[in-house]
C-alpha cells in the first residue's frame, strides 16, 4: 500500500518530477565541479591541447549525434506516454537504450584503440581528466538505460507511464552533460 | 549497531506490516517506516559518538601524559596513532554524528510527523539512503583496522598527503576513508530528496509554506545546502581516489597538477556543510525554546529569510580557510569582507531566539536547560569566528588551538547539545515514556561545565602558540613547559568527568524505558502536529481516515482571550481539540 | 603596544608571546580591536539572555505575552542591532585589510638580505643567502632545522616544500605561511628581539608533523656576521651545493603557475 504521503501534491506538481530535478541539481554541481576544475587547468596549461589534438573529433561528433537522437525518441516516448499509449511509449524507450548501447559501445572501441595507443589515464593531467570525465558520464549513461529498461517495462503493460517522463528529463541531462563534454575534450584543441 | 533500533521499536510500529519479506530483526532492517528508519540512524549516531568520543579521550591522554600507556587503548599512542585518532575522530563526529543524528535522525522522525504525512513519499528510498549510510559506516570502521592503520591526514585529507601512500603510509587506509566518506555522502542525498519533496508536496490539507514548524524548515534548507555543496567533493573524491590507487596526477604539482585545488573542493563543500549541522539544531532549539516558554517566535518569517539568507552566503565564504594556504592574497580581502558578512544573519537568528523569550513563561525543564545552553555556549564558539574572519588575525591563529576551541564551541552544542535537547524533548513521543527530570538535569550540569572547562583552556593555548594535530609538544620549547602542560591536563581530567557523566544519561534512557511513567499524546502542551497522536505513533502515524487537517501556524502560544495557553495546529478555530476532518489527507491528484 | 596575551597571564601559567618582529604587534592590535567588538556584543548578548531567563520564569497565574515581532516597534529590536553589527563589521574589515594588506600583500622593496626556506618530511632546510645577501651564490650557507637571522634586517624569504604540504609558523613573529610542493612563495618579516625562537610546523604533514620543529636565532650584526664568517663553505663545497640545490627544490619552470 503506498503511503498518503506519495498521493499528496501541495505544490501541484508530481512529487516524482520534483524529487528528479532536485537529483539533476545535486548532479549539476558534481559535473560542475568537476568541468570548472578540467577548463581551470586547462587555461593554466596550454600544452594540454597536444593532447587534445590526438582526440578523434569524428567519433565524437558521432556519439553526439547519437545521444541527441536517444532524447529525440525519448521525448517521442513522454508523448506517446501522455496519450496513454503505453506499447510505443515503451517501443521508443527501448529505441534510447539502442542509442545507449550504441554510444557505449562506440566509447568502448574509442577508448580501446587509444589506450592501445599509450594514452592512458597516467599519461597526463588532459587524460585523466578525458577518462574521468567522459566515464562518470558514461557511467550516468549505464544507468540510466538500465533505469530506462525497467520503466519500458512497466510502461509496456500500461503500468507507472508518468515515469516514461521522469526518466526522459533524465536522459536529457545525460544529453546536456555531453554537450558540455564534447567541446571540451573534442573541439578545443 | 541496529539491534537496539528493534527492541526499542518493536511491538508498536510494525505491527501490521510482517506480512512480506524477511522476517525477524531483517525486518527491521528492511522497514520502510520513517520512525524505524530514524531509530536506525539514531543508534547508528549513538554508537559513533561512543567511538568518536574514546577517541578524544584516548588523545588527549597522550596530550596529558605524554607517553604513557592509555588504560583501554592497550598502549602508548604513536605519533602515527594519534594522526589517525584525530583524523577519524573528526571525521566521524561530523559525517557520522553530527549528520545522521541531527539530520537524517530527526529529519526521518519529524518531517512526517510535523507536516502531517504518514511516512515520507519515497519510503524504499529512504530506506536505501539508510542502508548506503550502514554500508559507508562499516567501511569507515574497517578502515581502521586494515593494515597500516586508519588514515591519518586530517578530516581534511590534503593532498598530497593525502594522495600518495609514500607519504601517508595508510595505502588501505586512505582509500576506504574516501570510500567511506563518498558512500556517506551519497546516503544524505537519497535522503535530502526525500526530506526536500515530503515537504514541498506532502503537507497536510491546509498547511502553508508558513504554517511549517522552523524545524522543519531548516533541516530542509539543510539538505538543500548539502545537495547543491557536497557535488563538487564528490568529483574531487574520484580524483583523489584515482590518484590514489591508478597514480593519476590531479593533485600532484610534479605532473601538472596542483594540490590547492583539493582545498577549494573541499572547502567549497566544507563550510556549507557546517551550516548543514548547525540548522537542524538551531530549528530543534526554537521549537523548545518556544514550548517552554510559551512564546510565539520573535519573527517566524525573519527567521526563514535569515536562515535562507545565511544558505546562500555560506557559499561564497569558503577560503577563509585557506587565508595563509598560497591563494592570492587579493582573494582573502574578498573573504573577509563575506565571512564577516555572515555574522549579520546568525546574529539575528540569536537576537529572535533570545528575544523569543521575553515576556515568556519560562519553564527550565531538562530539554530547555539543554536548548538554552545550546544558544549561550554557541555564542562564544559565533564570536570568536570573527577573529579568524579576519585575515589579519588568522595569520596568527590559523592552525592553532585558537580555531580547535572555536568549532568545538560551535560543533559541541550542535552535536551534543542540541542533540540532547531533541533527545529529551521528544523521547516522550519516541519511546512512549517520560525521562527523569531530575537525571536529566544532574547529566546535563555534569556537561555542560566540564565542556567548558575542556575547550575554554583551549582558547587559551591556542593564543599562546600551540598548533593543532601534535601528539607531543616536547619538541617546541615553548610549548614544553609545566604551565601549558598543566592546562592540557586539567582539559583531559574535565573530560573525563564529563565522560563519566554520559553514563548518568544511558542509565536514565534505560530506567525511564523500562518503568519510566507511561507519555500522554501531548507532555509538553506543544502545537505542532506529531503532538496529536499516540506516544509513540503507530505505523501510518494517524488512522488513515484521522489524518490531520491544519488551520493554523505552530507557534500560537499563550493568545490572548483563550481559556488554554497553547492552541494546536489542528484544531479548527473555537472548537474543541478532538475534531479531525475524516476526509483529509486526500488532495491533489 | 603591549601584548594582548599579557592578559591571559596567570600563576604558574605563561602564554605570554613575545612581539618579536616588525609586524607582530599590529597583528595584536586587530586581535584586541575584534575582541573589544565582539566582547562587548558577546556580553550584551548573553547579559540579555540571562536576565530574560531569570525575569521571566513561569510563575503561576501569570502568562506569557503574546507577541508575534510583526509591528515596527518590535522589529527594531532586531533591525537596530543588526544594523549596528553590520557597522562593526565594517570597521573589523578594514582595520583587517590594513595588517593583511602589510603582512602578505606589501613586499618591501629592497629588502636587506633573503633566505629560502624548504619544508621536507620532516626536517627544515634553510638556504642562507651568506654575505653577499644574495640566493645561490657560492657563498650560500645551508642548515638544517636552525634558521639564523640578524635583528632589524628585513628579510624577503622564499618558502618551498619538497613532498607534502608543510607550513612556516613562527609564534613570536605572528608569521605564517604554508609551503606548497612545486611553487615558491615568497614573503617577508623583520625581526626586532634577539634571541632564540621556536619554529613550528602548522600543517600536517605526515607521520613526524609533531616532530617538524626548528628554531630561528636572531642575532645582533656582529655575532650574525661572525657565524655566516665561520659558517661560509669553500668555494669548490658551495659550487657543488648550489648545483644540488636548484635542482632538487625548485626546478626550472615550476616556480609559478
Ligand atoms: C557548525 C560549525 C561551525 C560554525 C557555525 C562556524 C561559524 C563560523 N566560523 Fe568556523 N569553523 C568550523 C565550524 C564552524 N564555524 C570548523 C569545523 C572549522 C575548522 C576546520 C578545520 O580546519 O579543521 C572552522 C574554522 C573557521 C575558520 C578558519 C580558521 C583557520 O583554519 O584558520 C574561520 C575563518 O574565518 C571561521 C569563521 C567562522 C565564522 C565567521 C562563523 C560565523 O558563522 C559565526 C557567526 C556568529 C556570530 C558572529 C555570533 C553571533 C553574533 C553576535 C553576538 C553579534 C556580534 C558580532 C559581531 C559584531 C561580528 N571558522
Ligand atoms: C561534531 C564534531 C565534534 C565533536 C562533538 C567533538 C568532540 C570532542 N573533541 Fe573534537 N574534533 C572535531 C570535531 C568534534 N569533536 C574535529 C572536526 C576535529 C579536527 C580533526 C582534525 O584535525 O583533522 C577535532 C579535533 C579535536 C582535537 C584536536 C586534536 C589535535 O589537533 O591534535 C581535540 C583535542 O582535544 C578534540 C577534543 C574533543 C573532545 C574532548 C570532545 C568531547 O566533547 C567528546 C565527548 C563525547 C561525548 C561526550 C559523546 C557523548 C555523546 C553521546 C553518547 C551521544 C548521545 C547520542 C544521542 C542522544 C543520539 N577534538
Ligand atoms: Cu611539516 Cu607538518
Ligand atoms: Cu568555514
Amino acid at each position: 500500500m503506498r503511503p498518503i504521503a506519495t498521493t499528496r501534491a501541495a505544490t501541484g506538481t508530481e512529487t516524482g518530477k520534483l524529487a528528479v530535478w532536485w537529483v539533476l541539481a545535486s548532479e549539476v554541481v558534481i559535473f560542475g565541479g568537476l568541468l570548472a576544475s578540467y577548463v581551470m587547468f586547462r587555461l593554466g596549461h596550454p600544452e594540454w591541447a597536444d593532447a587534445a589534438a590526438v582526440t578523434n573529433t569524428h567519433i565524437g561528433a558521432f556519439n553526439t549525434f547519437v545521444l541527441l537522437t536517444s532524447s529525440l525518441t525519448a521525448v517521442l516516448a513522454h508523448q506517446a506516454a501522455e496519450r496513454g499509449d503505453g506499447k510505443s511509449a515503451a517501443k521508443f524507450l527501448y529505441f534510447t537504450i539502442g542509442g545507449a548501447a550504441v554510444f557505449i559501445g562506440v566509447k568502448t572501441y574509442e577508448w580501446w584503440y587509444e589506450i592501445s595507443h599509450g594514452y592512458t589515464i597516467t599519461s597526463n593531467g588532459f587524460w585523466a581528466f578525458y577518462y574521468t570525465a567522459a566515464g562518470l558520464h558514461a557511467f550516468h549513461v549505464i544507468a540510466g538505460a538500465i533505469i530506462m529498461a525497467f520503466v519500458a517495462r512497466d510502461a509496456a503493460k500500461n503500468l507507472e507511464l508518468h515515469r516514461v517522463e521522469l526518466i526522459g528529463i533524465y536522459w536529457h541531462f545525460v544529453d546536456i552533460v555531453w554537450i558540455f563534454l564534447f567541446p571540451l575534450l573534442y573541439i578545443a584543441k | 549497531m541496529v539491534e537496539p533500533a528493534v527492541d526499542l521499536t518493536h511491538g508498536h510500529a510494525h505491527d501490521d506490516h510482517a506480512h512480506h519479506g524477511p522476517q525477524g530483526w531483517l525486518k527491521y532492517l528492511w522497514s520502510t517506516d520513517h520512525k524505524v528508519i530514524a531509530m536506525q540512524y539514531m543508534f547508528t549516531g549513538m554508537f559513533m559518538a561512543l567511538v568518536g568520543g574514546f577517541m578524544a579521550y584516548v588523545f588527549r591522554m597522550q596530550l596529558a601524559f605524554p607517553d604513557i600507556s592509555v588504560p583501554g587503548w592497550g598502549g602508548v599512542v604513536s605519533m602515527g596513532e594519534y594522526n589517525s585518532l584525530v583524523t577519524n575522530h573528526g571525521t566521524i563526529m561530523i559525517f557520522w554524528v553530527a549528520m545522521p543524528v541531527l539530520l537524517a535522525a530527526f529529519g526521518n522522525y519529524l518531517i512526517p510527523l510535523m507536516v502531517g504525512a504518514d511516512d515520507m513519499v519515497f519510503p524504499k528510498i529512504n530506506r536505501l539512503s539508510f542502508q548506503v549510510f550502514f554500508v559507508s559506516t562499516i567501511v569507515i570502521l574497517a578502515s581502521l583496522f586494515v593494515e597500516g592503520g586508519g588514515f591519518a591526514g586530517a578530516w581534511t585529507a590534503y593532498p598530497p598527503l593525502s594522495a600518495d601512500a609514500t607519504y601517508n603510509l595508510t595505502p588501505l587506509g586512505s582509500t576506504l576513508w574516501v570510500i567511506g566518506v563518498g558512500l556517506e555522502f551519497v546516503a544524505f542525498l537519497l535522503g535530502g530528496i526525500n526530506f526536500i519533496t515530503t515537504l514541498m508536496n506532502s503537507r497536510a490539507p491546509g498547511m502553508r509554506a508558513f504554517d511549517v514548524p522552523l524545524v522543519v524548515w531548516m533541516i530542509v534548507v539543510a539538505s538543500i545546502l548539502f545537495m547543491l555543496s557536497v557535488g563538487p567533493l564528490l568529483a574531487g573524491a574520484i580524483m583523489l581516489v584515482f590518484d590514489q590507487t591508478i597514480g593519476t596526477g590531479f593533485y600532484n604539482p610534479a605532473t601538472g597538477g596542483d594540490p590547492i585545488l583539493w582545498q577549494h573542493l573541499f572547502w567549497f563543500f566544507g563550510h556549507p556543510e557546517v551550516y548543514v549541522v548547525l540548522l537542524p539544531a538551531m530549528g530543534v532549539v526554537i521549537e523548545i525554546i518556544t514550548t517552554f516558554a510559551r512564546k510565539k517566535v520573535f519573527g517566524y518569517r525573519i527567521v526563514i529569510f535569515t536562515v535562507v539568507a545565511t544558505g546562500v552566503l555560506s557559499f561564497f565564504v569558503w577560503a577563509h580557510h585557506q587565508f595563509i594556504a598560497g591563494i592570492d592574497p587579493r582573494m582573502a580581502n574578498i573573504f573577509t569582507i563575506t565571512t564577516l558578512l555572515i555574522s549579520v544573519p546568525i546574529a539575528e537568528l540569536c537576537f529572535v531566539y533570545i528575544a523569543t523569550l521575553y515576556g515568556g513563561s519560562i519553564r527550565l525543564t531538562t530539554p530547555m536547560l539543554w536548548a538554552l545552553a545550546f544558544v549561550a555556549e554557541f555564542l562564544i564558539g559565533g564570536v570568536t569566528g570573527i577573529f579568524l574572519g579576519a585575515a589579519g588575525a588568522d595569520i596568527y591563529f590559523h592552525d592553532t588551538y585558537f580555531v580547535l576551541a572555536h568549532f568545538h564551541y560551535t560543533f559541541f552544542p550542535i552535536a551534543i547539545i542540541g542533540t540532547y535537547a531533541a533527545f529529551t524533548y521528544w523521547f516522550p513521543k519516541m519511546f512512549g515514556k517520560m525521562m527523569d527530570d531530575r537525571l536529566g538535569k544532574w547529566h546535563f550540569w555534569l556537561t555542560i561545565i566540564p565542556f567548558n572547562m575542556i575547550f575554554i583552556p583551549l582558547f587559551v593555548l591556542g593564543m599562546g602558540g600551540q598548533h593543532r594535530r601534535i601528539s607531543n609538544y616536547s619538541s617546541f620549547s615553548e610549548l614544553a613547559g609545566d604551565g601549558f602542560q598543566s592546562v592540557r591536563i586539567f582539559a583531559t581530567i574535565s573530560l573525563l568527568i564529563m565522560l563519566a557523566a554520559q553514563l548518568i544519561f544511558f542509565y536514565n534512557c534505560w530506567k525511564s524505558w523500562r518503568s519510566g511513567p507511561k507519555a500522554p499524546k501531548n507532555p509538553w502542551k506543544a502545537n505542532s502536529l506529531e503532538w496529536t497522536t499516540e506516544s509513540p505513533p503507530p505505523h501510518g502515524n494517524w488512522r488513515p481516515d484521522r489524518m490531520p487537517v491544519v488551520y493554523r501556524g505552530p507557534y500560537e502560544y499563550s493568545v490572548p482571550d483563550r481559556e488554554e495557553d497553547y492552541w494546536p495546529q489542528n484544531e479548527p478555530d473555537g472548537a474543541p481539540l478532538q475534531v479531525v476532518d475524516p476526509d483529509a489527507g486526500e488532495q491533489g491528484r | 603596544m603591549n601584548s594582548f596575551f599579557e592578559f591571559f597571564r596567570f600563576e604558574g601559567f605563561d602564554p605570554l608571546i613575545e612581539v618579536a618582529s616588525s609586524y607582530a604587534a599590529d597583528i595584536d592590535g586587530l586581535i584586541w580591536l575584534v575582541l573589544l567588538v565582539v566582547g562587548f556584543w558577546f556580553l550584551v548578548a548573553e547579559g540579555v539572555f540571562f536576565w530574560f531567563i531569570l525575569k521571566f520564569r513561569a510563575q503561576p497565574g501569570r502568562r506569557a505575552d503574546y507577541i508575534d515581532g510583526k509591528n515596527k516597534k518590535h522589529k527594531r529590536w532586531i533591525t537596530v542591532p543588526h544594523l549596528l553589527v553590520l557597522g562593526f563589521d565594517v570597521l573589523i574589515i578594514v582595520v583587517s585589510f590594513n595588517v593583511w594588506y602589510k603582512i602578505k600583500m606589501d613586499l618591501p622593496e629592497n629588502p636587506d638580505c633573503h633566505v629560502r626556506v624548504i619544508g621536507q618530511q620532516w626536517a627544515w632546510t634553510f638556504q642562507h643567502a651568506g654575505a653577499d645577501c644574495e640566493l645561490d651564490t657560492a657563498d650560500d650557507i645551508f642548515t638544517v632545522d636552525e634558521l639564523h637571522v640578524e635583528n632589524n634586517k628585513v628579510y624577503h624569504f622564499e618558502l618551498q616544500a619538497t613532498d607534502v604540504l608543510h607550513s612556516f609558523s613562527v609564534p613570536v613573529w605572528r608569521i605564517k605561511q604554508d609551503a606548497i610542493p612545486g611553487r615558491s612563495i615568497t614573503g617577508w618579516f623583520q625581526p626586532t628581539e634577539i634571541g632564540e625562537f621556536d619554529v613550528q610546523c602548522a600543517e600536517i604533514c605526515g607521520f613526524g608533523h609533531s616532530v617538524m620543529a626548528a628554531q630561528v636565532m636572531v642575532e645582533d650584526a656582529e655575532t650574525h656576521a661572525a657565524w655566516v664568517a665561520e659558517n661560509t663553505p669553500v668555494t669548490e663545497v658551495a659550487e657543488a651545493a648550489v648545483e644540488g640545490s636548484a635542482a632538487a627544490p625548485a626546478p626550472a619552470g615550476m616556480e609559478d603557475r
